[in-house]
């Protein structure tokens, strides 16, 4: 019985590689290299990654990022597969518990002509090398604008994050990466909210208005009450007063 | 009506949490220290002989009177800081001050007596040269103010301009300086550099130019800097490339007379630059004919003009320094010069200098009086003496009495009189803290004798019963001692109670509740400063600082380690410059490393070497890593730890933000990198939190009872920019909060339509900052809320490398009805206090603002979730409560920052406001719940305590009998 759960479950990781297989097919339908200009409103830069035993940084290509220009930028991946030897590479830095890094050339995103939107040096980022063997090179992404278009930043996680130790058997695993890309611009701090705060008071206002019941004065609803109330506390008091000072001083101490 | 007492009768429940003092706690928990700063000019009252008063004016563009008894303040009038309070020139008549402020721009005029403005008058714009009083006939009734281009007469009585007139040729002749020596005539002296000097004279009466002359002077430059009138209306200048005196009279002469030194039988110091010195007793009158020339850094001359010949008075050989002073019809001159100069074995170079002595001498005979000399002591942690301020006074007998205030190069201002004995000294370096420090006071002798006894090996159980004994019987002993100190104290007099605190009989308290502050001024002078009373403990000047100099401050080790004392830190990153420290008692025998190279960031690891020092590393501009202390041990745990430490730098110039790690040998990599471009915007912040912060609750309980996690990242960084474009509709403020490990950025927000300055405050899980809305044209307030969301990642620890989920931000701002100086959060011990955010304003309050206040989940809409987790509902306006002041009526003149410190109870926050003022309190954010109050009544709660315990006791005997007689029947 054991025998046959254990050839199924090698059935199904089988059947999910070709699956993924097929997605790495999908995504790799460019290689990524240098830059080039695709459209009128696009171009791509590349994305380099680097994983060494001795941690200097020696970048390599990974993949190439299209960025689309313009009011919205959004942005694509097309990567290449891991060859034998960086996989027994990342294998060996992951033991080590050395570092995966990625960089990406700075970039304008709102340039009109080619020659505007590339600038000097790199954004850089790392993760744990054992965090991407661990996740089987499933990795988020997220590149950063600021305002007006400029790439400031680039992050990357690993899903799940923790290295935990545990081993990964297949090489097929660290063969595709499975990335989630997304670009960012900065959200719009939100200002004081006084129209809705204003209506609202209004809102209530009118409510009041409209209800007789509330308008009438806390006094004219609680007379009732409140004047036995205060004729009570009076007699109190002025028993207290005539009583003599020694049990009114000791209250007002422990009152405090 | 009703609706209104309705109102406020919620807004009392709601708000109970009222943090005003009672009448008689006032000063109880707090203290106010007020300064004026570095002292530019001053005078003495003298127009009555028992005047207390000293007027000075200061580089901190105040104006005040001191108390020269006591050295307390009568009055003080804050100017506006900058060029525009500048305080050009303070002239003193009788009863009237006169101010010229912000380079001529006003002239004022305050009654001396009450510090009460007589008036002010706006001058024509023009930028200032010089101001003198003008006497005529005996009485000083105007005051002229040279400008560049006219001078102007004004009425000493009201200010009114008398006659206003254009200089002649103004534009070639730069006038410097104007003279009347009380005969009807203004004298207005100008020099074209290198050729001739202009001398105008104008009447008094209506300004009509009487006479204009030329003469040549081509050595000349500076007339301020190298001449003097004395006498008949005599210009003394002194040359330094010729060493002569050269001489003009002013109303006759068209020539100058050359005196050289060597004539006088006088030889000056080839380097050094001669400088006269005169005095004007009388604006009415004429200059006395006796000046000082120094001829060297150590040498003065009391000389005098007779008949156009110079004589020598007397040589003062070796004087720091000298002053004239004047009483009734007799001058004086004060003359300091070095005492037992003492010359350190093992630095043969420096000249220690231990105490100066100050004799007066007669001015227009050069004689010593007698029984005039005065002992200064100088402070070995001070600095040298730069200025004398002498106040002489006749006494009974008609001899001359004085009394010296010295202002020496560390701002202090010290006043002594006869035979030396201080009467008060003010630190005025405290004007201008940079940054400080609070650090905990010392274990007493019987408890450091506890953990003496911990902390030894055992040896043996009858010896450590023994050690137990003698230890118990030691701490009985000071109990007894204690006992007894009370009930000495409690017989005698309040007023006789000395409470004298020394760096001796320190220790902690019983709640840790008093502190020592460890202040760094600007000049360099360091500061030791009992939290309680504001007393100073101990001082440390540290000369050849430079004015911009960028200081940092760091426990190196706390007082938790007995018996190493603790230690600090204090880098200079400008001229590299290391120190370390005790808290008390001076410089640590640690050797300050050499900095061969500037640093670009310190960090100081949670590491601790054998000494239980933390360990500092400091990177250079080579990025190159050295660690203090650099023992073996040390550098073996770095080693062990390299891998897991990260830091960042900040390159503000180019908006770059780099983050290192550290390798196993001491050396770094970048690991990551963002860039702001700096076309587009600058990095005006970087903040971190605050290490020694602790947060309690991990979540916040919401309405339907399920968990809202806060997203604690102890490494997260909260950037702030400026964009460069400062139009009203395109300038922004961008808030990113990148994780200062991964670098990740975990948020990014502008404002738009705002501007700076920004102020930052960044705790716990939230972001709080203030701007300027160039749309609205107000300040505004917003926060910035991270949360995790309902499930925690990993409860146990936080690493930024394992973290994927980006947290929720929530985020919500609102309007400030005031601009503000400076904020800071409130920290507690353990962090189960409610926080509230310390804003210092401009008008000198401190306001505790609940961050209940500023909280993202302000409801609009108000629900019963919402209510159940006592939210208030949003108000697009924050209020100003005045019982949110803590400061009361105590405000603190322009509040540069303030400094939160816990203490050792829970409820409470010790606070530290700075600026021109020092300001020290308490707070209780979340009122004192862990403390019985001031008037608990202890006599009410025991007596009722032990009628219960005798009530049960008889009640149980009565029951017993009972019982018995019971069984009997």
């Amino acid at each position: 019985m054991a025998r046959l759960l254990a050839f199924k479950a090698v059935i199904i990781i089988n059947v999910l590689f070709s699956v993924c297989t097929d997605l790495a097919y999908c995504n790799n339908g460019r290689r990524g290299g240098d830059p080039l200009e695709t459209e009128m409103s696009g171009f791509s830069v590349p994305l380099e990654h680097s994983f060494e035993l001795d941690d200097v940084a020696k970048f390599q290509s990974r993949g190439s990022l299209l960025l689309k220009t313009g009011r919205e930028p959004s942005v694509s991946l097309a990567q290449n597969q891991l060859s034998e030897d960086d996989r027994a590479k990342l294998k060996e830095v992951a033991a080590v518990d050395g570092l995966y890094r990625i960089r990406v050339p700075r970039v304008f995103l709102q340039a009109d002509r080619q020659t505007e939107w590339q600038m000097e040096g790199y954004l850089t980022a790392f993760v744990r090398a054992c965090a991407m063997v661990e996740s089987h090179l499933s990795d988020v992404i997220t590149l950063h604008t600021d305002v007006s278009g400029y790439l400031i930043g680039v992050s990357i996680v690993t899903l799940p994050g923790a290295c935990r130790g545990t081993e990964v058997e297949d090489e097929v695993d660290l063969e595709v990466f499975n990335t989630t890309l997304s670009i960012m611009a900065p959200v719009n701090a939100p200002g004081p909210e006084t129209a809705l705060f204003l209506e609202r008071m209004e809102q209530e206002s009118e409510k009041k208005g409209k209800n007789p019941q509330e308008q009438k004065s806390f006094f004219a609803k609680y007379w009732m009450y409140i004047v036995p109330l205060v004729l009570f506390l009076m007699m109190s008091g002025a028993q207290d007063q005539s009583g003599g000072g020694a049990g009114g001083g000791a209250a007002n101490g422990g009152g405090r | 009506m009703a609706k209104l007492i309705l109102l406020l009768l919620e807004l009392c429940i709601i708000f109970c949490v009222v943090h005003a003092v009672f009448e008689d706690q006032v000063g109880k928990f707090d203290w106010r220290q007020q300064y004026v700063g570095k002292v530019r000019f001053s005078h003495f009252d003298t127009q009555m002989q028992s005047s207390k008063k000293v007027l000075v004016a200061t580089e901190s563009n105040v104006f005040a009177a001191l108390n020269s008894r006591t050295g307390e303040l009568f009055w003080r009038h804050v100017d506006k800081t900058g060029p525009e309070g500048n305080i050009d020139a303070l002239l003193h008549h009788a009863q009237d001050a006169i101010l010229v402020v912000g380079n001529g721009r006003v002239l004022r005029s305050w009654d001396v007596n009450i510090g009460g403005l007589n008036w002010e008058v706006l001058l024509d714009s023009g930028s200032f040269r010089s101001a003198s009083l003008v006497g005529q006939q005996g009485t000083v009734k105007h005051v002229a103010v040279l400008k560049k281009a006219f001078i102007s007469v004004h009425y000493l009585s009201n200010g009114h301009q008398k006659w206003i007139e254009n200089l002649p040729d103004s534009e070639t002749v730069d006038y410097q300086t104007v003279y009347s020596g009380g005969n009807g005539h203004v004298l207005v002296l100008g020099v074209v550099p290198h050729s001739h000097i202009t001398i105008v004279v104008y009447s008094m009466e209506d300004g009509e130019i009487i006479k204009q002359v030329s003469v040549e002077a081509p050595w000349l430059s500076n007339i301020p800097a190298s001449c003097v009138v004395v006498g008949q209306g005599i210009l003394m200048c002194a040359d330094s490339t010729t060493m002569s005196l050269n001489t003009l009279d002013l109303h006759q002469q068209t020539q100058m007379t050359q005196i050289p030194l060597q004539s006088l039988g006088l030889e000056a110091d080839p380097d050094f630059h001669p400088s006269l010195m005169s005095h004007q007793p009388n604006a009415a009158q004429k200059p006395l004919s006796e000046f000082f020339l120094q001829l060297g850094p150590e040498r003065y001359l009391l000389l005098q003009l007779n008949n156009g010949q110079i004589v020598t008075l007397r040589d003062f050989n070796p004087a720091l320094l000298a002053s004239f002073a004047t009483t009734g019809e007799k001058t004086v001159a004060a003359v300091m010069s070095p005492k037992n100069k003492t010359v350190s074995k093992s630095q043969i170079s420096l000249l220690f200098l231990d105490a100066c002595s100050i004799n007066l001498f007669s001015a227009d005979t050069g004689r010593r009086l007698l029984d005039t000399t005065l002992i200064f002591t100088v402070d070995p942690n001070g600095g040298k003496p730069e200025k004398l301020h002498v106040q002489a006074f006749l006494k009974k007998d008609d001899s001359v009495g004085y009394r010296v205030m010295v202002q020496t190069e560390d701002q202090t201002l010290t006043f002594i009189q006869q035979p030396g004995r201080v009467m008060w000294t003010r630190e005025e370096a405290l004007s201008d803290v940079v940054t400080m420090e609070m650090v905990d006071l010392p274990l007493t002798g019987t408890q450091a004798e506890l953990e003496g006894e911990f902390g030894k090996k055992a040896d043996g159980l009858f010896s450590m019963v023994l050690k137990r004994l003698s230890s118990q019987l030691i701490m009985l002993q000071a109990w007894i001692a204690h006992l007894w100190k009370l009930f000495y104290d409690a017989r005698k007099p309040r007023s006789q109670v000395k409470n004298d605190i020394s760096i001796d009989n320190l220790s902690r308290d019983e709640f840790n509740l008093q502190k020592m502050m460890v202040m760094v001024t600007s000049s360099g002078k360091l500061f030791g400063i009992d939290s309680k009373t504001g007393a100073i403990l101990w001082k440390h000047y540290l000369d050849n600082i430079p004015s911009n100099a960028a200081f940092k401050l760091m426990v190196q080790r706390t007082t938790a380690h007995f018996p190493h004392p603790p230690q600090c830190t204090f880098l200079l990153t400008e001229i590299l410059y290391i120190s370390f420290f005790f808290f008390f008692g001076g410089r640590s025998q640690v050797t300050p490393p050499a900095l061969p190279q500037p640093i670009l960031q310190s960090l100081m690891l949670p590491l601790m070497d054998q000494d239980y020092a933390k360990v500092l590393l400091l990177v250079d501009d080579q990025y190159k890593v050295s660690a203090f202390p650099s023992t073996k041990n040390v550098l073996q745990q770095l080693q062990e730890t390299a891998s897991s430490i990260f830091f960042f730098l900040v390159d503000s110039s180019q908006g770059r933000l780099s983050g290192y790690r550290l390798r196993t040998d001491l050396s770094t990599e970048q690991v990551w990198e963002v860039v702001i471009p700096t076309e587009v915007q600058k990095i005006v912040f970087v903040k971190g939190k605050r290490p020694n912060e602790h947060v309690h609750s991990q979540g916040r309980v919401m309405g339907d009872r399920s968990v809202l996690y806060k997203y604690l990242n102890p490494n997260l960084l909260a950037v702030v920019t400026e964009s460069t474009d400062m139009h009203q509709e395109r300038s922004f403020i961008g808030i990113l909060l990148i994780d200062g490990v991964t670098g990740r950025i975990i948020h990014e927000a502008v404002q738009r339509k705002a501007r700076g300055p920004v102020h930052v405050v960044h705790s716990e899980n939230w972001v709080v900052y203030e701007y300027w809305s160039t749309k609205s044209r107000r300040k505004e307030f917003s926060v910035i809320e991270l949360y995790e969301g309902m499930e925690l990642y990993n409860s146990t620890v936080f690493s930024s490398l394992d973290r994927p989920h980006a947290p929720q931000v929530l985020q919500q701002s609102y309007i400030f009805p005031s601009s503000i100086s400076t904020m800071e959060a409130t920290l507690t011990e353990k962090g189960i206090t409610s926080r509230h955010i310390l804003i210092g304003l401009p008008s000198g309050g401190i306001l505790s603002l609940p961050k209940m206040f500023l909280d993202p989940r302000r409801p609009e809409i108000i629900t019963e979730q919402s209510r159940e987790e006592n939210l208030i509902p949003y108000a697009p306006e924050l209020i100003i409560r005045t019982e949110w002041f803590i400061n009361y009526n105590q405000s603190v003149s322009r509040v540069r920052g303030i400094y939160t410190a816990p203490s050792g109870l829970e409820s409470t926050c010790l606070v530290v406001a700075y600026g021109l003022d020092i300001y020290q309190t308490r707070v209780y954010p979340s009122k004192q719940f862990d403390v019985l109050k001031d008037d608990y009544d202890y006599m009410l709660i025991s007596s009722v305590l032990f009628a219960l315990f005798f009530a049960t006791m008889i009640s149980k005997r009565l029951a017993e009998v009972k019982l018995l007689n019971r069984a009997w029947r």
